[in-house]
C-alpha cells in the first residue's frame, strides 16, 4: 500500500500551479487536502507522474461575502479545510447548507486536511459537497494559465468522478449563492453505513416562505442515487405557492425516483435507494420548512 | 523512473529533523523508519482505521495520507510527544490504563492522539462529543466504552487538577 513513484513540485502560487499544470496536465494531479487522491494512490487506482502541492497557497484559503461579479454569493477559496468552513459563522449564516452537509462528511482528521474544493473536483456521486453546490447552482471558478472561467454547478458534474474541469485547469474558488427574500430554511439528511461513512443517499433542501408561510422558492437535490448529484428542479418549482404542508411535501417526495438512476450495489438494491431518496427528500422539506417557519 | 526526493525539515515533538526523502514517502513511514519513532502505528495505509493519527501543527490528521514532503515546515506531535515527562505517562494515558481503555494496544496511539485533541479543545466533553471525537478510530477490542470511560475520566481528573 505504497503509491508509485510520482515527481512532486509545491506550488507557491496559483499562478506558479496553473504553470506546472499546463507543462504536466494530463500527466498532474493537483495534491489538495489528498484525502481521497493519496488512498487512491496507496491502492495504485491513481498513478499521476506528477504531483502539484497547493496546500501552501495561502489565497486558496480565503472565505468571505463575495465582491464585483461574485457580489450576492459567498466566496470560498477552493483550498479552504473542510473543518475551516464547517465553523465559520459567517459562511453558516449565508449559506447553512454547507455546514449542514460537512456534518455528515468524514471524521475530524479528514476534514482537517480535506478541502472544499477537492471534494468538489473528486465529484464522488454520493459526496455531501457536490450535492450542495449543485442544488444551489453554485460557480465553480478555473483557472488555467490563460486565464479563468466560470463553470456552474448544474454544468460541472458530468459522470461519476468526472468533472469539466480541463487537465490544464485548477479550481480556485467556488461562489455559493446566498438567498435573500423571505424567510429562508434549509437542511441535509442522509443515510450511511456508519456516520462519516460516503451515503447511501443523501438529500438537501432550501426553501425561502414569505409572511404568510407560502413557498416563494425551493431547491431540492438527491445524492447517491445517479451518477452525479441531482437537482430535481421541476418537482422544487411545483412547491412554490404552496404551503409546504404533508401533502405537497409528499407529492413532492413521490416525484422525485422518476429523476433519479440508481444503481444497486451489496449496501443497497435499486429499490431501497429509491425508497431512501423518497423519504429522505420527504424529511429534508420538513425540517427546511420548519427552520423557515422559525426564521 | 528515478526515484524523486526533497530535502524536508520537520519538527517532530519539538525537535527539529531534517532529512532527504522520497517524495513518495508517506508521513507515518518517516515517523516510524525514518525518525525510528515507533509509536505511531500503521493500519490500513488508506485512510480509514485511525491508528496512524498524529497532530499536525496541533490537529488531529491522519498521517498514512500525507506525504512527508507535505509535513515541510510544519509541527507533527505523535503520541511519543504526549507524555508529561521523560518516561512518565500524562493524566489521559494513566486513565486509558485505569479504565482498561485498550486491550491488543495497535489502536491506541491513534485513540490518545484524538482524544488528546479533543482534550485541548474542549476539556469537559459528553459522552457523546468523545464518540464523535474518536469516531475516526476503529478498535477491535474494547467495543469503545472503556475507551470513552477513560477519556472521561481524564477530563475529570484534569479539571480535578485544576481547581
Amino acid at each position: 500500500m505504497k503509491s508509485a513513484v510520482f515527481e512532486y513540485a509545491l506550488a507557491g502560487s496559483l499562478d506558479e500551479a496553473v504553470e506546472l499544470l499546463a507543462q504536466h496536465g494530463p500527466e498532474a494531479k493537483v495534491l489538495a487536502g489528498g484525502q481521497s487522491l493519496v488512498p487512491m494512490m496507496a491502492m495504485r487506482l491513481a498513478r499521476p507522474s506528477w504531483l502539484v502541492n497547493v496546500n501552501e497557497i495561502a489565497a486558496l484559503k480565503g472565505c468571505a461575502p463575495g465582491t464585483g461579479e461574485a457580489s450576492g454569493c459567498w466566496v470560498t477559496g477552493a483550498g479552504l479545510r473542510q473543518v475551516d468552513a464547517e465553523r465559520h459563522a459567517g459562511l453558516a449564516a449565508g449559506v447553512p447548507l454547507i455546514a449542514q452537509g460537512l456534518r455528515w462528511v468524514g471524521h475530524v482528521q479528514t476534514k482537517n486536511r480535506g478541502t472544499v474544493g477537492g471534494s468538489l473536483v473528486h465529484a464522488d456521486p454520493s459526496a455531501e459537497l457536490p450535492l450542495v453546490a449543485r442544488v444551489l447552482d453554485a460557480g465553480l471558478v478555473l483557472r488555467r494559465r490563460a486565464g479563468s472561467r466560470v463553470v456552474a454547478a448544474a454544468q460541472f458534474f458530468d459522470a461519476p468522478f468526472v468533472t469539466a474541469v480541463e487537465p490544464d485547469e485548477c479550481l480556485a474558488e467556488i461562489r455559493w449563492p446566498v438567498w435573500t427574500g423571505g424567510r429562508i430554511g434549509s437542511a441535509f439528511e442522509e443515510v450511511s453505513i456508519r456516520h462519516g461513512d460516503y451515503a447511501i443517499v443523501a438529500a438537501c433542501a432550501q426553501v425561502a416562505l414569505d409572511e404568510q408561510g407560502r413557498c416563494l422558492r425551493a431547491v431540492l437535490g438527491v445524492g447517491g442515487a445517479s451518477g452525479t448529484p441531482i437537482a430535481v428542479e421541476p418537482v422544487a418549482s411545483a412547491l412554490a405557492g404552496t404551503r409546504l404542508d404533508e401533502s405537497d411535501i409528499e407529492a413532492a417526495a413521490a416525484a422525485v425516483g422518476g429523476h433519479l438512476d440508481p444503481t444497486g450495489d451489496v449496501h443497497a438494491s435499486v429499490e431501497y435507494r429509491l425508497h431512501l431518496a423518497r423519504v429522505l427528500c420527504a424529511r429534508v422539506l420538513r425540517a427546511a420548512r420548519d427552520r423557515a417557519l422559525r426564521a | 523512473m528515478n526515484e524523486p526526493t526533497r530535502r524536508i525539515t520537520v519538527t517532530v515533538n519539538g525537535t527539529e529533523h531534517e532529512r532527504e526523502v522520497p517524495v513518495r514517502l508517506s508521513l507515518v513511514d518517516f515517523l516510524r523508519e525514518t525518525l525510528r519513532l515507533t509509536g505511531t502505528h500503521v493500519g490500513c495505509e488508506h485512510g480509514i482505521c485511525g491508528a496512524c493519527s498524529v497532530l499536525l501543527d496541533g490537529d488531529p490528521v491522519r498521517s498514512c495520507l500525507m506525504f512527508a514532503v507535505q509535513a515541510d515546515g510544519h509541527a507533527v506531535t505523535t503520541v511519543e510527544g504526549l507524555c508529561a515527562a521523560e518516561g512518565r505517562m500524562s493524566v489521559l494515558q494513566d486513565s486509558f490504563c485505569e479504565a482498561h481503555g485498550l486491550q491488543c494496544g495497535y489502536c491506541t496511539p491513534g485513540m490518545l492522539v484524538a482524544s488528546h485533541a479533543l482534550l485541548d479543545k474542549n476539556p469537559s466533553p459528553t459522552a457523546q462529543q468523545v464518540r464523535e471525537a474518536i469516531s475516526g478510530n476503529l478498535c477491535r477490542c474494547t467495543g469503545y466504552q472503556q475507551i470513552v470511560d477513560a477519556v472521561l475520566l481524564a477530563a475529570s481528573r484534569r479539571s480535578g487538577a485544576a481547581n
